[in-house]
């Protein structure tokens, strides 16, 4: 199966061991791997911002440079629904609406690609940890992707998967809204890490690089000892390789 | 000014809100437990079938109803008159106003009893008729409590939820109470106090939840009972409605009035649904001789027929913001608008303008819980977007800085060649602010991220280059997909 990998700009930009376990996942899984050169961003920064005119030209702009792919996977949540809007971004130009459905509808966020393209639940990963799950609100709620991530995790090996209370209420991180409304952001960041700890989870994983960011921001500057990780990191987890990859230097392993 | 609550800049409102941990806890312990209750009657409840079905009703009835707006109230006003009521239309809060004032006058009505009503508020009927020497009495417990605490609603559906009953205890007391804080107790001695000013009432003043155009009837929802009192005991009740608060028939009502009391507050049904028709004076011994229906505008037009008219489906049930993660950490007064939350960030903008409730919009992570809880699935955080593009083309004032950095986002991000030359830069330009993996203060648009939190340092590692060295190492030439479909190797 060929996947062309949708890196988003904040994956390139801070989280490049993510994308290169979540190629290796894929790949793993048979997937034959491609990194499209002419990616950029989606655009949802400024479309969520309300700049409407400045966020079609890159929609466009992906949607070129993606089009002739068989399947179109990212990490992010948030970033696979901003190709899922594309259709109704351009409602008004009927040709690229109908580029941009096609564009949508091959698109799919990492966990609910292997779930629910490949038919995966188990990729054979083994991690040993107290792990919550912070499942992100574009996932959940634009995507509609609500279990794959549970479903994956609860096949690694070793993995003690704690139910994260108050799972559904948004970390604050929101793009603009985390700068533009920060002591609101800040309030609920800070809730979110209270129920974080109350799990007594070792690690906190999820599939939205961005969510991670801002809790992980947030969890650092006060000191807390809880590791973050992404989900594609803990899928390419095995044990044997555990030692491997921390003598790696460059592959800082587990911390995002 | 109409809607107005309190007259802080946003900005000092919130800090005000974050700062009262007190409101806060009230306020999200309400929330986690309407949320549950609302579950429970809803995709929770066996009986009521597919509760996403029930939603799609509720939408597809609004969207009828405000798609035939004028035809229905148009059938509404005449039925409602045919059995003797009064109808008057008023496009601005100040004709609201002024007609409310008028028949006051009229009957020399000096005391007034009120049920819940939000638009009663929105036109501040309240000080408008105090002005006129009238002693206005809110008869709905919550709203009781702020009206003697001097305080204005911070929830649409459970104006008080900002206040805990010791909190209401210390209002009681300016009215000489002196019992404890048992909820009993409370409610006792409101009960009391109310019960003799109902039998003095002059006019009773409602809001409506629903209008039924077929038969010309009003529809109160409540638990209380006290609407019952006030629609009773005066001879002239007055119903002020929003204009869009109508369905075509009782088939419809009877829909809405489900979704209305699962939503808001978690009851399959509440203790009462009144359903209220001018009395022909010939089919009935009680109830109001004198019977007027004031629909108000105030703005709501502006909305017909726009992008923003499924605002105008919305059953006011508070459902969103019962779920809202804004509205949970900086409360309902916030906002600054009696209409709170994200149907408050929505409606404000639309009812009083951009340059008084364009920040509220902004007020959202754009998370959509309140788009998944909404019964009539108004698309409410694609709303919240919408008005941000009004904002940003000129009905607002963006920050220019912002603008520009927009501006360049927008050519930066067509452009694979300075895309690639920044993924390389930004290592290397962030390389001095970078400690121990991560950046802790960050200058110009980096500030307001790192007040809280730190930001990652940039990989150093290039994706791309470690892609390519990747396939060579397989032994696959990496390769790219071309413009017609066929692959070649990556340059
Ligand atoms: S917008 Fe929807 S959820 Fe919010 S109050 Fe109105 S009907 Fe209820």
């Amino acid at each position: 199966m060929k996947v062309s990998l949708f890196t988003t700009c904040l994956g390139e930009l801070f989280y490049v061991d993510v994308l290169k376990d979540t190629t290796e996942v894929l790949e793993r899984l048979g997937c034959e791997v491609d990194v499209p050169e002419g990616q950029i961003c989606c655009g949802q920064p400024s479309y969520n911002s309300g700049y409407k005119k400045e966020s079609i030209g890159p929609a466009k702009h992906m949607i070129e440079t993606f089009e002739n792919a068989d399947y179109i996977v990212s990490p992010s949540g948030s970033c696979t629904s901003m190709f899922r809007e594309y259709p109704k971004i351009f409602a008004d130009e009927p040709e690229w609406a109908e580029r941009a459905k096609r564009i949508a509808e091959k698109t799919y966020e990492f966990t609910s690609f292997i779930v629910n393209v490949l038919g995966v639940e188990d990729v054979g990963a083994e991690f040993h940890a107290r792990v919550t799950l912070h499942t992100s609100c574009h996932m959940t709620r634009l995507l509609g992707e609500r279990d794959s991530h549970y479903r994956l995790l609860s096949h690694v090996k070793g993995l003690e998967l704690v139910k994260l209370p108050n799972n559904y209420d948004c970390c604050g991180f929101g793009g603009t809204f985390s700068v533009k409304m920060t002591p609101i952001s800040e309030q609920m960041v800070d809730e979110k890490i209270r129920h974080i700890e109350e799990t007594k989870a070792e690690v906190l994983v999820g599939a939205d690089a961005s969510c991670l960011m801002n809790i992980g921001g947030r969890m650092r500057r006060l000191g807390k000892p809880v590791k973050v990780m992404h989900i594609a990191q803990i899928l390419n987890s095995h044990q044997e390789e555990e030692a491997a990859h921390h003598a790696n230097e460059s592959r800082k392993s587990t911390v995002l | 000014m109409p809607m107005k609550v309190g007259n802080l800049p946003f900005f000092e409102g919130v800090d005000k809100a974050i700062s009262n941990t007190y409101m806060v806890n009230a306020v999200s312990s309400a929330q986690d437990g309407l949320r549950e209750k609302k579950l429970k009657a809803t995709v929770g409840d066996e009986t009521l079938g597919d509760w996403e079905e029930w939603r799609r009703a509720g939408e597809e009835i609004r969207q009828f109803t405000l798609n035939h707006l004028d035809y229905y109230l148009k059938q509404l006003s005449d039925n409602f008159a045919a059995r003797g009521g009064h109808v008057y239309f008023a496009q601005t809060v100040e004709e609201a106003q002024n007609y409310v004032r008028k028949i006051v006058r009229s009957k020399n009505a000096k005391n007034i009893v009120k049920s819940k009503s939000m638009v009663t508020e929105e036109i501040s009927l309240n000080e408008a008729l105090e002005a006129e020497g009238c002693d206005v009495l809110e008869t709905d417990l919550a709203e009781f409590i702020l009206q003697v605490d001097k305080d204005r609603p911070s929830h649409i559906v459970v104006p008080s939820v900002h206040k805990d009953r010791r909190k209401v205890r210390e209002a009681f007391q300016k009215l000489g109470y002196s019992g404890s804080d048992e909820p009993k107790e409370l409610a006792a001695f409101a009960r009391k106090t109310l019960r003799e000013k109902f039998l003095h009432a002059d006019v009773g003043i409602t809001g409506c939840n629903f209008a039924v155009a077929d038969t010309g009837s009003i529809c109160l929802v409540t638990n209380e009972g006290n609407a019952n009192m006030v629609t009773s005991y005066p001879e002239t009740q007055i119903t002020v409605m929003g204009m869009e608060r109508l369905v075509p028939s009782w088939k419809e009502l009877d829909v809405l009035v489900t979704l209305l009391c699962r939503s808001s507050v978690g009851q399959r049904l509440t203790t009462y649904v009144t359903d209220i028709t001018p009395a022909d004076q010939t089919d009935t011994v009680d109830g109001p001789k004198d019977f007027h229906l004031v629909i108000v505008d105030a703005g709501r037009s502006r909305a017909l027929g726009t992008e923003f008219q499924p605002a105008l489906q919305c059953i006011r049930c508070a459902a969103c913001l019962n779920v809202c993660p804004v509205y949970r950490h900086i409360g309902g007064h916030a906002y600054g608008s009696i209409y709170p939350g994200p149907i408050g960030a929505v409606l404000s903008p639309i009812l009083g303008g951009y340059k008084e409730y364009g920040k509220l919009p902004y007020a959202s992570s754009l998370c959509a819980a309140c788009t998944e809880a909404c019964p009539v699935r108004i698309p409410l955080h694609e709303l919240l977007i919408k008005h941000r593009q009004k904002y940003v083309a000129g009905a607002g004032h963006p920050q220019t800085g912002e603008k520009i950095a927009m501006k360049a986002f927008g050519i930066g991000a067509k452009s694979p060649f300075l895309f690639k030359a920044g993924m390389k830069m930004a290592p290397i330009f962030l390389k001095p602010l970078v400690h121990d993996g991560s950046i802790s203060k960050g200058p110009g648009p980096m500030k307001p991220w790192t007040h809280g939190r730190d930001l990652p340092a940039p990989s150093k590692e290039n994706f791309r280059e470690w892609f390519k060295k990747h396939q060579a190492e397989a032994g696959n030439p990496p390769t790219t997909v071309n413009a017609d479909g066929s692959r070649s190797e990556a340059k």
